[in-house]
């Protein structure tokens, strides 16, 4: 029992690790800098931002929903959080709540218009996106807001484990987030009704109220992200994160979410973070123009959906 | 007499089981030639078969002296053979005009010619009668029945040697029925063959010159309808009476305490005023046609569709309850196995653990909000066990599984939910023997168990073998309740097929 399960896991997470091992060998043998405690440390402390939001984008996902709003409700959560320690002069932990706050309000509203009002989530999310955009500019006035080093200490390494508070609260919601997904109620029901959502509710489920804590999960998410955000660039950005929602979207289905919901693991969709970075900053490090960065990024997006596709229709499964 | 426009000699059509043999049959120009059969006896295969979108196991038909074996619907057209099915064919979203002209729509230098089209499209309309629909309108914002006209009118505005009608009347109102019949007598008159599928014999008596029975995907009968009574029609479609006897050792659980007392359920045309209770141990069938409001019914009882009026009072509650939503019907205690469980009963991709417990997760299995998953594993291996599941593991998703063993599964969900009131609806359609045997056996130890437990079915042969009473359903309502001693197939089938509104009564269409 204990041996099939661990092998189970292998096959699991092998694909996406074989990746990233390969990745991690290439830039290694084009670079000298690449395979060194700094650059692991600067890819450890660039994507907390991303591996939040992503953890919520699997959730979603899984319900069958999809969140294109996460990169302004990111921004929004960062505005609010820059706005009451510049403006009001809050201390970083009050101003936390806050933050949070903003972005589970965002959240709550994609989820009960989506699933009270039955309103496609691309639909609801893609107004989100605007709504929430604007508020970000009203908040700062469309201007950067300078927050400085009270909120840095969330982004700097600690002293002796070397990564920042930002990175083990990204990690932690990794965790948290499979736990989520695996072991819990509100998981089962969530990959339940991305299933078959009809099954769900003729098996006397109330889906409601499990598929609205999902978008309110990614709201906190992006909430979160936002803290990390200005505290990795010191400052609340209006224009921050535009475009995250696609990085996330492409890291879990690199990861193997499915975009018809009800199958996704965060785990993997982590593992697909860490890819993304490490060919951002890989390519970055071997001197690949901008553009043909984007080219190659696209082109192992593509192939990782292609190499799931061919999985499931050979019919290897894993898990 | 002429000769036939269109013959069959030995037409066999094999899924798993065979469901149609017809050795040979007969349909002459210029006559209405209806086609009647229990549910399942074979006349959508056959007119399928004839209408180029099935293609027969094995057999071979003759039209107009030469060789028929279209290959699908285009080339039965070709031949001159149309076909208007069931459900609607028409895209909703397009005109009316569009719709009737579809696949040979008039065009001038590759665009559509809109004069043309409306003018051919109005020719159609008015031949049918329907001078009040304009052409332009968008097919989806009219009625059912008004759709179900503008699909016969576009069908007869094909030039057509037959015309197989598939229940056209079942959405229309008496008005739009009479001018179908005024249209197909016409069509008679033309030199037009019609092959006339229906439930309703009162038509069949009044419009059609020949008849068929198929019974069992076998040809039971055909002659003039001058010839034949209504009774022996019903004589010929159920078989000979008497060949299903009660089963002598078929202990009664039936109590009298009422589990489920339900008072003038009705919503729109499918439910009308329906009232019936069921008492605990008791074993209920619900008979009737396709389409005669059963799983309709259920639905409304269970709360998946809301009901217009109506009360549902449960065991001895005096208080009236109507459930708004499943998760309502469920927590007082209901269960529902779904007619289609891919649709709406299962998770096929997810494991049989996940779908044994799904209805249970928050009352049996939470702790906290976590899953307690080792109980979850032994009471799915428990109800696997007691199920007879057939699989690996319980981790297996249920995809894999037969039809059978998944069933098994959806009813096991309500039985690890331990609902008390059971409504199966098509319990065993399309299940192997050996899971029906164990599907009849659960309803045995449930009614031994004191649940309530009512079954629709359109196997009356399995109603008769499970049930202590059985009731039937026809258009919307509940017109008879047989006892387990007093019922026939006959008596049944005869019910079954009587219409409790008059051909005459005006129908609101909807």
């Amino acid at each position: 029992m204990k041996n099939s399960s661990a092998y189970k896991l292998a096959i699991e997470y092998a694909g996406l690790i074989g990746v990233l091992a390969v990745l991690v060998g290439i830039f290694s043998t084009q670079s000298q800098n690449f395979f060194q405690i700094g650059t692991l440390i600067s890819i450890a402390n660039q994507i907390p931002d991303l591996t939040l939001v992503a953890v919520g984008m699997t959730l979603v996902l899984v319900v069958g929903g999809i969140d294109l709003s996460v990169g302004s409700i990111l921004a929004f959560s960062s505005a609010v959080l820059g706005s009451l320690m510049v403006d009001w002069q809050l201390p970083l932990w009050a101003a936390i709540p806050f933050c949070i706050s903003a972005g589970a309000a965002c959240g709550l509203f994609n989820g009960c218009v989506t699933v009270l009002a039955k309103i496609p989530s691309f639909i609801v999310t893609l107004g989100m996106l605007e709504i929430a955009r604007g508020a970000t500019k009203l908040v700062t006035h469309s201007q950067t807001k300078y927050i400085g080093s009270a909120v840095e200490v969330i982004g700097e390494p600690i002293a002796g484990i070397m990564v920042s508070p930002a990175f083990l609260i990204a990690i932690s919601a990794v965790i948290a987030g499979q736990f989520l997904l695996t072991r819990t109620v509100l998981g089962r029901y969530c990959t339940a009704i991305g299933t078959n959502h009809e099954a769900v509710r003729m098996s006397g489920v109330r889906t409601a109220p499990y598929a609205i804590s999902v978008f309110v999960i990614s709201g906190v998410l992006c909430g979160l992200a936002g803290l990390t955000h200005a505290s990795r660039l010191s400052t609340a950005d209006p224009n921050a994160a535009i475009g995250i929602e696609l990085s996330a979207i492409a890291a879990c289905v690199i990861g193997g979410t499915s975009l018809m919901g009800g199958r996704g693991n965060v785990i993997n969709s982590f593992l697909g973070v860490l890819i993304i970075a490490v060919l951002q900053t890989g390519l970055a490090q071997i001197g690949v123009s901008d553009p043909m960065k984007q080219i190659v990024t696209g082109s192992v997006i593509v192939v990782a959906v292609l190499l799931d596709a061919m999985r499931s229709r050979w019919g290897i499964t894993s898990a | 007499m002429n000769d036939p426009l269109l013959s069959l000699q030995d037409l066999v059509k094999d899924y798993a089981v065979r469901v149609l043999d017809v050795s040979r049959l007969e349909f002459r120009s210029g006559q209405i030639h209806a086609l009647l059969g229990a549910n399942g006896a074979g006349k959508s295969t056959l007119s399928r078969i004839i209408a180029g979108l099935l293609l027969p196991t094995s057999g071979s038909m003759t039209l107009d002296g030469h060789t028929f074996a279209p290959e699908n619907k285009l080339a039965a057209e070709a031949a001159g053979v149309q076909i208007v099915q069931q459900e609607l064919n028409q895209i909703s979203t397009l005109t009316v005009a569009e719709n009737i002209l579809l696949g040979r729509l008039p065009t001038k230098f590759g665009v559509i010619d809109r004069t043309e089209l409306d003018r051919r499209a109005r020719i159609a309309l008015d031949r049918f009668g329907l001078e009040d629909i304009s052409t332009d309108t968008v097919t989806g914002t009219m009625g059912i029945g008004r759709q179900q006209m503008i699909e016969i009118a576009a069908a007869l505005d094909r030039e057509c040697k037959m015309l197989i009608l598939d229940e056209p009347t079942a959405s229309l109102s008496a008005g739009e029925s009479e001018k179908l019949f005024d249209w197909l007598d016409r069509l008679r008159k033309r030199g037009v063959a019609i092959i006339y599928i229906t439930h309703r014999l009162e038509e069949v008596v009044r419009i059609a010159d020949r008849v068929t029975v198929l019974r069992d995907g076998r040809h039971a009968l055909t002659c003039p309808i001058s010839e034949i009574t209504v009774d022996e029609l019903v004589d010929a479609m159920t078989g000979e009476t008497g060949q299903s006897e009660s089963r002598s050792d078929h202990p009664s659980f039936a109590t009298c305490e009422p589990a489920l007392k339900v008072v003038g359920m009705s919503r729109g045309r499918f439910v009308r005023d329906v009232s019936f209770t069921v008492h605990r141990g008791e074993r209920l069938g619900i008979a009737g046609l396709v389409g005669s409001g059963r799983t309709e019914l259920l639905r409304l009882l269970f709360g998946a569709d809301r009901a217009e009026r109506g009360d549902v009072f449960l065991s001895n509650d005096p208080s009236p309850r109507r459930f708004r939503n499943p998760a309502e019907a469920v927590a007082a205690g209901l269960a529902m196995v779904t007619e289609d469980r891919k649709e709406s009963g299962l998770l096929l991709p997810l494991s049989i653990r996940v779908n044994a417990t799904l209805a249970s997760m928050t009352k049996q299995f939470s702790w906290f909000g976590l899953i307690r998953s080792g109980d979850e594993r032994d009471v799915a291996e428990r109800t696997r066990e007691l199920m007879e599941i057939r699989c690996n593991s319980i981790g297996q998703p249920l995809e894999t599984l037969s039809g059978g063993n998944q069933q098994k599964v959806a009813i096991a969900k309500w039985l690890v939910h331990d609902a008390n009131i059971f409504f199966f609806d098509e319990p065993t359609r399309g299940i192997d023997v050996s899971s029906r045997r164990r599907i009849y056996k659960l309803f045995d130890q449930l009614a031994a168990d004191g649940k309530a437990i009512v079954i629709v079915s359109s196997d009356l042969e399995e109603l008769i073998q499970t049930c202590d009473r059985i009731a039937v359903m026809s258009v919307g309502r509940w017109v008879g309740e047989f006892e387990r001693d007093q019922w026939s197939a006959e008596k049944i089938m005869q019910a079954a097929f009587s219409n409790p509104v008059s051909l005459h009564e005006t129908v609101p269409s909807f």
